[in-house]
């Protein structure tokens, strides 16, 4: 099935030169992940108690600003007395570092693939798109369940198994536009002048495609952090205690009937945020370097 | 027509292969199989039997032949923990899982076409820069969040709805929005630009040229057309709802497939998880199987390309 999406009304007209390119960028979505990006750097400075231990005297203390609650938990406390904000801090660091690697590693994986894909093209194209086919064909997050029930959670696991859930996306928009590279004069010109073709592939090919890749690994950033979160919050994602999104509102999610909403509420926004701004800045992305994508 | 049908058939079925061997290769590279189909603590005594039970002393291609030939005779094992075979259970939690995904079908629809043809329409305008936040939001929330504010709101805040279980109608609102709320935006998203491209297509201008009204050039020449890829979407998803429900079913503890799989990780019951895998994806490969074939008896184009 194939749809066309013309995209009126999106960007400058082509062609014409204007500073109204840059009018549009996305400023508080990149704010928010600099921030984000900041605070998982010097969580270690920025939080004010170990995130992974509390006192059970001190547990379920509401937000500073309602009653009941104090400036020594700005943010609360959870079922085990664990400082609140603390949490939320770390967390950043692991999603940080989860997303951008497994983002990393499905890029990796897809580009290298999807460039052999498309270039080498015979059986090698039909194997790689026919395995790709079969594992798109199982929703991506189940797949990653089964995969994460199989190898027990930890956080290389789950990083190792979101690559190799999401790699199949990149290698079919990566092969296509090698498809397309490959008609292009200066790749026949170079395989004319007899340049092997372990070198057109890294010379000529891989720098016209690394703008789609970028685009791709935005736009994937937070699809990637999304699934992290679901997994820690099904049980098999990062093992507790560590201070994980996702994991914070699976534990939270008891005392939600009795009105303790910031347990899950404050890591839910934490993930939105992120999420939100990595979509916004990938879709930003996708129009101005990227005009091929459009239609993704 | 006939040869593309073979051709495709002949994809899905490879398709199937690939996953089935991939299902079967993982389970056995990452570690013994035995481990994941024992009970923690299970005597030596114990796994030595089950290897020789599951064959797993046999060259590795005959254990993926019985692999196979134990799910085409619908052995799909049974469950550690409730004892009776997982293809019982499964079919037990099918009707719900089939409910909830119906309900958040037709929110989705009911939510998705009319804000799409309006985006369309004016686009630019008011409904199109609304449209374009619930999209960006339905896309980028993840349910779990959704369902946990939700619940907060019209459970514990205001008490109007139950915050989880099945029985009434009132159980299946929540769960349906939150399940419904990514694909309405999806479903948005193509209404927009299947109308645009229709709106701009030749019919559409002769349309307009012959006098007709607005609404008419609207609602009966373009709305008609654009809504094909719409249905066909719509048609896949049913079958993607059913087998991405995990979270949301989880959430509001709905007893859908859902469920059975997030029961199958918290209990360690592999053959569950691995049954509600192959299932889906089949379930999956099928449908879009069925799609093309339809598509190509639509379209004669599709049959004859490549």
């Amino acid at each position: 099935m194939t749809v066309a999406t013309p995209s009126l009304a999106r960007g400058a007209p082509p062609g014409r030169f204007s500073l109204k390119k840059f009018r549009d960028f996305p400023m508080i979505p990149m704010l928010i992940l600099l921030i984000i990006a900041l605070v998982a750097i010097f969580a270690d400075f920025l939080a004010p108690y170990d995130p992974q231990f509390g006192s059970l005297s001190q547990r379920y203390r509401p937000p500073a600003w309602q009653e009941g609650g104090s400036m020594a938990h700005l943010l609360g406390t959870d079922h085990v007395g664990r400082d609140v904000l603390s949490r939320l801090i770390f967390g950043a660091r692991v999603s940080m570092i989860v997303g951008v690697t497994a983002v990393l590693v499905a890029g990796g994986i897809g580009t290298l693939l999807g460039i052999l894909s498309g270039y080498l093209g015979g059986w090698v194209d039909q194997v790689i798109m026919r395995v790709a086919d079969a594992w798109l064909a199982l929703p991506a997050l189940t797949f990653a369940i089964f995969l994460a029930a199989i190898v027990g959670p930890s956080e290389l696991n789950i990083i190792i198994i979101l690559g190799a859930v999401y790699w199949t996306r990149y290698a079919r928009v990566i092969r296509g536009e090698v498809l397309s590279l490959k008609q292009r004069e200066f790749v026949r010109l170079a395989i004319v002048a007899g340049c092997p073709k372990r070198l057109i592939m890294w010379r000529h090919i891989l720098p016209n495609v690394i703008n789609s890749a970028v685009v791709l690994g935005t736009l994937m950033l937070g699809v990637v952090i999304v699934t992290e979160a679901a997994l820690s919050f099904l049980g098999v994602g990062v093992p507790p205690p560590k201070p994980a999104w996702g994991l914070m509102m699976a534990d939270g999610k008891q005392g939600l009937m009795v009105g303790r909403w910031w347990l899950t509420v404050l890591p839910g926004t934490c993930i939105m945020l992120m999420v939100l701004s990595a979509n916004l800045l990938g879709d930003w992305l996708r129009v101005k370097l990227d005009p091929q994508l459009r239609q993704l | 027509m006939k040869q593309y049908i073979i051709r495709r058939t002949g994809y899905s079925l490879l398709s199937l292969f690939l996953l089935s061997l991939t299902i079967f290769l993982f389970v056995r590279v990452t570690g013994d199989p035995t481990s994941l189909l024992l009970e923690p603590g299970a005597s030596l005594e114990d796994i030595a039997n089950l290897r020789r039970q599951f064959g797993l002393d046999q060259p590795l291609w005959l254990q993926y032949w019985l692999f196979v030939k134990s799910f085409l005779t619908g052995d799909l094992g049974l469950s550690f923990y409730y004892r009776t075979p997982v293809l019982d259970l499964y079919f037990e939690r099918l009707p719900n899982s089939l409910l909830l995904a119906a309900v958040a079908m037709i929110l989705s629809l009911v939510i998705g076409i009319p804000s799409g043809v309006l985006a369309a329409v004016h686009v630019g305008g008011f409904w199109d820069n609304a449209g374009k936040i619930f999209t960006l939001l339905g896309l980028s929330l993840p349910s779990f969040f959704i369902g946990l504010v939700l619940i907060l709101i019209f459970t514990v805040y205001l008490g109007w709805l139950p915050s989880s279980g099945a029985g009434t109608a009132w159980h299946v609102v929540m769960p349906a929005f939150t399940l419904g709320w990514y694909f309405a935006a999806a479903h948005m998203r193509l209404t927009r630009s299947s109308m645009l491209e229709v709106l701009g297509s030749e019919y559409v201008k002769l349309a307009r040229l012959k006098g007709l009204p607005e609404a008419m050039v609207v609602g009966k020449h373009a709305f008609k057309n654009a809504l094909i890829p719409v249905i066909t979407l719509a048609g896949i998803n049913l079958v993607v709802m059913i087998n991405v429900a995990v979270v949301v079913e989880t959430v509001f503890a709905w007893p859908g497939i859902g469920r059975l799989l997030y029961e199958g990780i918290t209990f360690r019951d592999f053959p569950i998880v691995q049954a509600v895998v192959v299932l889906g994806g089949s379930m999956i490969i099928l449908v879009n199987l069925l799609v093309d074939i339809l598509y190509a008896f639509i379209d004669p184009r599709i049959r004859l390309e490549s």
